[in-house]
């Protein structure tokens, strides 16, 4: 952390987005974590995606689970609503937010430690739902704010700071969500926000639940020699898949026709994936899953958009629920009274 | 690209932005954090090390060095810190620093030194060579010393008992000030045998306007530079009540403050082109605003008017220009004349040097436009041994110059003296220290202080015209200075970045408030500036380049132009590859030179 407030400085030549707005009117108050920390790189990340986006600050709910990930929500977007709940909880939070009000922005922030230990069952219900959200796990292989204790997603075989070592193989977040059915699965690395940014802007954009699990060293309890979570690892074994893009890339020698995945978004907008791999196909389920395998045995972390199915319906399109907030109904309509419940009642009897 | 060299000394102190642009490298942010902590004696003795007179500088310097802050750049509403009137302040509160002074020694080196003219390029000679035991003699046509700053400088603006306290210190240390002794003869000085000769005899010509008229009202037309003379030594205390100002720089504006002073009403100071054109700095401009004189833009001095034998005014042609998307003038065309009433014109259009004194076959060459021959590094002229600086050197400056050309001059007359070649100079040189005192501590106020620049409060108008010698400014209050000092930035604590230690983990891209950091891949110069994190805006403003990182082989880039020295980085930075170090410039003098008092290594860092 540092000691003092960073300073809302307007420089010359300071880039306005849509709005009219700096990027200092994303961020939030003073980070806490310790200097390095991975998840303080998300966070700017993510002010940056928000920024570009030309989201309005206001329209924009953040919720969280608890950990030094899920204190980050605190860190950007001081304008936004928010919510820091349980530990492992937050997406019981978050749908309740999101039935009663579609029309926001939700980015939940959780850890490895709150979404695949404590919050696994609520992590697999909230993909099930297809919540329309962004989900970032802030994935750095320990329980940080607890001291460094392993996590559900450390390595089989690390070792801890100390040299115990791990007995037990990891959960990928990554493959649970290809195999519970999630609409947008991506990885990245809080090291490479030229990667992670666009990934950040295009979960925000997909219409249902959007999962992006960023590789985030912990310095104080996870970035040592024998560690599979560290800059140091993560730099050497990146594997990226596609980069992606906003612009429509010329095709060039080096990028012939085909390298190039355009992928239509919801709102009918298309993004492109500049493919490094010819085997990769984000819109096969299947072939993802065994793509990511095939590299994670040669230990290898594999990034980028790694699967994308833009036609599956949203929780509430799902239900079936009412496309306008709950707050703009008038009371009487919200709550019609014990005549209606009576009413209601009477069909089951 | 190559990585920056920051060892060699001009890479860090380009960073001190203030301190580059002063022409005698004065340590700004030292002096301004010495004022901080209260003690003005030392921010006193570390101004005059360099500048010589910081009382009389901190009223009156042109002060290049707040154009060039870098507080005035980080925002579209920023101001530059207030450098000059800070000095002001130490000196207003230094106390008895007399003790501290340098001192003749009682053993002299034998040699003797003639210096032409009292004013500061002569003055700050002496000041480096009596005390290392040279016997200075000055000569002075005027029966005070000072030169412009006393002739020509106002006293409503330069109090006259700042001018002796500080020319004291210097003739005190058994200086031969010889007042009322014109030097009238190059080659009869030279016979005398003085072991250097030093000109520093100020451009003293006024130029003269000839237009129609000019004779015949000549007693109602005044050249600027000698009538602020005659002013300053009493000779003129009044003038008429309707005045123009031929002429726009700063001479002008003291011409027509001065003219208020002595009674006149109605000052007009008629400028040729238009306000982006002119020569005279901002707040001169302001302050004579202020006074109510009207600065009339596009007239051109045609004829003066002539009536019954006096003068009755002047005509002027109005002229319109043609100003293209760079502020360039590209055409003009007058459009009709235009009548001024006055009683008196005073012409402030330039200096001019002239040495009618020396004789031109003594071996000191003069080019075409009769300007002595003078070397930029050594300042020795075309003659072994006769040296010039200040306004004679090269026209006329400002006194922070005639100050530099003063230490460079001494350096040479010392080599010179000492039988050394004058071109090897001691080179600068650079010292870098840890300011880190704790995890998150520093031993600076690395805090950004959003505060504006404090307003300097002026003597109420009704009272500033009673006497011509009442100062206008009032100089900064304790609070005003305490705001002052916290504006700036420190830029000589340096980010020093050690490569090795890098671990690209971002903390530092993200957290600085300014953008200017970027870790990107290697490339040509011109594609790392394309991938900068923000688009370089000044590009004369360094970057910083390291050598390659050690997990991905990048390389960090800083653009040097924004940086607040806020020290974020090194905050959040794991591995301390940043850090914040305090940056002190040495810069030698007379006295750092072989036979000097000082050896360079020993001079204590700011
Ligand atoms: C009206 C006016 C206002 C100014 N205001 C400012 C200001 O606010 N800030 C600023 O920084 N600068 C200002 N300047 C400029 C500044 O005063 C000069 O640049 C500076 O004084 C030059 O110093 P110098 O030592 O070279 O010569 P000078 O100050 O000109 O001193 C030369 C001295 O040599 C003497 N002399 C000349 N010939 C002989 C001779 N043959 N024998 C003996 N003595 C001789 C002269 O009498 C004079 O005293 C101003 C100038 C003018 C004209
Ligand atoms: C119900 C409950 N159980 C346990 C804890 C203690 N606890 C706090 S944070 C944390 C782990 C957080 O790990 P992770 O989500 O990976 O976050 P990180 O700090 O690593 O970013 C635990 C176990 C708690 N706060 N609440
Ligand atoms: S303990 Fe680890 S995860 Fe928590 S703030 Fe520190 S570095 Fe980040
Ligand atoms: S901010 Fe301070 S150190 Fe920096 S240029 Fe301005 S006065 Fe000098
Ligand atoms: S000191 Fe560091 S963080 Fe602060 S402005 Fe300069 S480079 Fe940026
Ligand atoms: S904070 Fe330190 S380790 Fe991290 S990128 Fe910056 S210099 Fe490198
Ligand atoms: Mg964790």
């Amino acid at each position: 952390m540092s000691y003092i407030r960073k300073p809302n400085i307007t420089y010359k030549g300071r880039a306005k987005n849509a709005l009219g707005l700096s990027e200092s009117s994303y961020e939030g108050t003073m980070s806490t974590l310790c200097a390095g920390c991975g998840h303080d790189s998300i966070t700017a990340a993510m002010t940056r995606a928000f920024f570009e986006l030309s989201i309005p600050p206001n329209r924009a709910v953040k919720i969280s689970g608890i950990g030094c990930s899920s204190k980050t929500t605190a860190y950007f977007l001081s304008q936004s609503h928010g919510n820091n709940t349980v530990h492992g909880r937050m997406p019981s939070i978050a749908t309740g937010a999101a039935a009663a009000n579609g029309e926001l922005h939700y980015v939940g922030v959780s850890g490895d430690g709150d979404t695949l230990s404590i919050g696994l069952g609520q992590f697999a219900h909230v993909i099930r739902r297809n919540l329309n959200m962004l989900y970032v796990i802030e994935n750095n292989g320990v329980y940080g704010l607890t001291k460094g204790q392993f996590s559900a997603s450390a390595a089989f075989g690390a070792k801890t700071k100390k040299g115990e070592v791990n007995p037990n193989p990891p959960i990928d977040p990554v493959k649970m969500g290809l195999a519970l059915g999630a609409s947008f699965i991506a990885r990245s690395f809080s090291g490479d926000k030229n990667h992670l940014v666009p990934l950040i802007k295009a979960g925000l954009r997909h219409k249902g639940f959007a999962l992006i699990d960023v590789i985030s060293p912990c310095v104080t309890f996870n970035d040592h020699e024998d560690s599979a979570m560290s800059y140091k690892y993560a730099f050497a074994h990146m594997h990226t898949a596609a980069d992606l893009i906003e612009n429509k890339p010329e095709i060039t020698a080096d990028f012939p026709e085909g390298a190039v995945v355009p992928v239509t978004m919801h709102d009918g907008s298309d993004i492109y994936l500049k493919k490094t791999d010819p085997d990769y196909d984000p819109t096969d389920r299947a072939r993802a899953f065994e793509y990511v395998m095939r590299h994670q045995e040669k230990g290898e972390i594999v990034t980028g958009l790694l699967y994308i199915d833009e036609s599956r319906k949203d929780m509430h399109a799902a239900n079936q629920t009412v496309a306008a907030p709950l707050n703009t109904f008038p009371y009487e309509q919200l709550c019609p009274g014990s005549a209606a419940l009576a009413d209601v009642q009477k069909r089951f009897r | 690209m190559e990585p920056t060299n920051t060892s060699d000394p001009d890479y860090f102190h380009r960073v001190v932005d203030c301190q580059w642009a002063c022409p005698a490298h004065t340590a700004v942010p030292d002096y301004i954090r010495l004022i901080a902590q209260g003690r003005f004696a030392d921010a006193y003795m570390l101004n005059r090390e360099s500048n010589v007179f910081p009382g009389i500088l901190g009223r009156v310097c042109d002060r290049p060095c707040e154009p060039a802050c870098r507080r005035g750049r980080i925002g579209v509403e920023e101001k530059p810190v207030a450098i000059c009137r800070l000095k002001r302040v130490a000196a207003d509160h230094r106390g008895d620093i007399t003790a501290r002074l340098p001192t003749a020694p009682a053993q002299k080196n034998g040699k003797r030194v003639a210096l032409i003219g009292a004013g500061p390029a002569s003055l700050t000679v002496a000041n480096d060579l009596a005390p290392l035991g040279y016997q200075c003699t000055i000569f002075e046509a005027l029966d005070k010393p000072g030169g412009l700053m006393r002739s020509n400088i106002p006293s409503f603006r330069l109090p006259a008992k700042v001018l002796d306290e500080e020319i004291g210190y210097i003739v005190d240390m058994e200086v031969d000030l010889r007042l009322g002794s014109p030097v009238r003869s190059m080659k009869a000085l030279l016979n005398e045998g003085y072991d250097a000769v030093f000109v520093g005899s100020g451009a003293p010509k006024g130029k003269n306007l000839d237009l129609p008229g000019r004779q015949e009202a000549a007693d109602n037309i005044h050249i600027g530079i000698q009538w602020l003379e005659s002013v300053a030594f009493g000779h003129v205390d009044s003038i008429g009540k309707r005045v123009l100002i031929i002429g726009v720089g700063n001479t002008a504006m003291d011409c027509c403050r001065t003219s208020l002073r002595l009674g006149a009403t109605d000052v007009k100071v008629m400028a040729r082109k238009p306000r982006a054109f002119f020569k005279a700095s901002d707040w001169e401009l302001e302050d004579a605003e202020e006074e109510n004189v009207e600065i009339v833009i596009n007239h051109s001095p045609k004829s003066f008017v002539v009536e019954g034998g006096r003068l009755t005014g002047m005509m002027f042609e109005k002229l319109e220009y043609t100003v293209d998307d760079k502020g360039e003038i590209t055409d003009q065309k007058a459009v009709g004349d235009v009548f001024f009433p006055a009683d008196d014109v005073v012409l402030a259009i330039g200096q001019d040097n002239a040495f009618p004194w020396i004789e031109r076959d003594l071996g000191i060459a003069f080019n075409k436009w009769d300007v002595p021959t003078v070397d930029k590094t050594t300042y020795e002229s075309t003659r072994q041994g006769v040296f010039f600086g200040g306004d004679a050197a090269f026209g006329p400056a400002n006194i922070i110059w005639a100050v530099e050309h003063g230490h460079q001059a001494a350096i040479s007359i010392h080599r010179r003296c000492m039988g050394l070649p004058v071109t090897e100079r001691l080179p600068r040189g650079v010292n870098l220290r840890s300011t880190k005192m704790g995890v998150h501590e520093w031993s600076y106020s690395n805090d950004f202080d959003p505060a504006a620049r404090r307003k300097m409060q002026h003597v109420e108008l009704t009272q500033r015209f009673e006497k011509l010698d009442v100062e206008v400014e009032l100089g900064f209050t304790a609070e005003e200075a305490a705001t002052e000092v916290e504006r700036c930035l420190n830029c000589d604590i340096q980010t020093a970045f050690v490569p090795q230690l890098c671990t690209e983990c971002d903390a530092c891209i993200d957290i600085c408030p300014v953008d200017c950091l970027t870790i990107t891949p290697d490339g040509e110069p011109d594609a790392v500036a394309a991938r900068l994190t923000v688009p370089r805006e000044v590009p004369s403003q360094p970057l910083f380049v390291s050598s390659p990182l050690k997990l991905t082989g990048r390389i960090m880039v800083k653009d040097e132009n924004l940086c607040l020295h806020c020290g974020l980085c090194a905050e959040r930075c794991p591995t301390a590859a940043w850090d914040m170090q305090k940056s002190s410039i040495h810069i030698p003098y007379a006295g750092n030179e072989p036979g000097g008092h000082v050896p360079c290594q020993q001079r204590k860092a700011g």
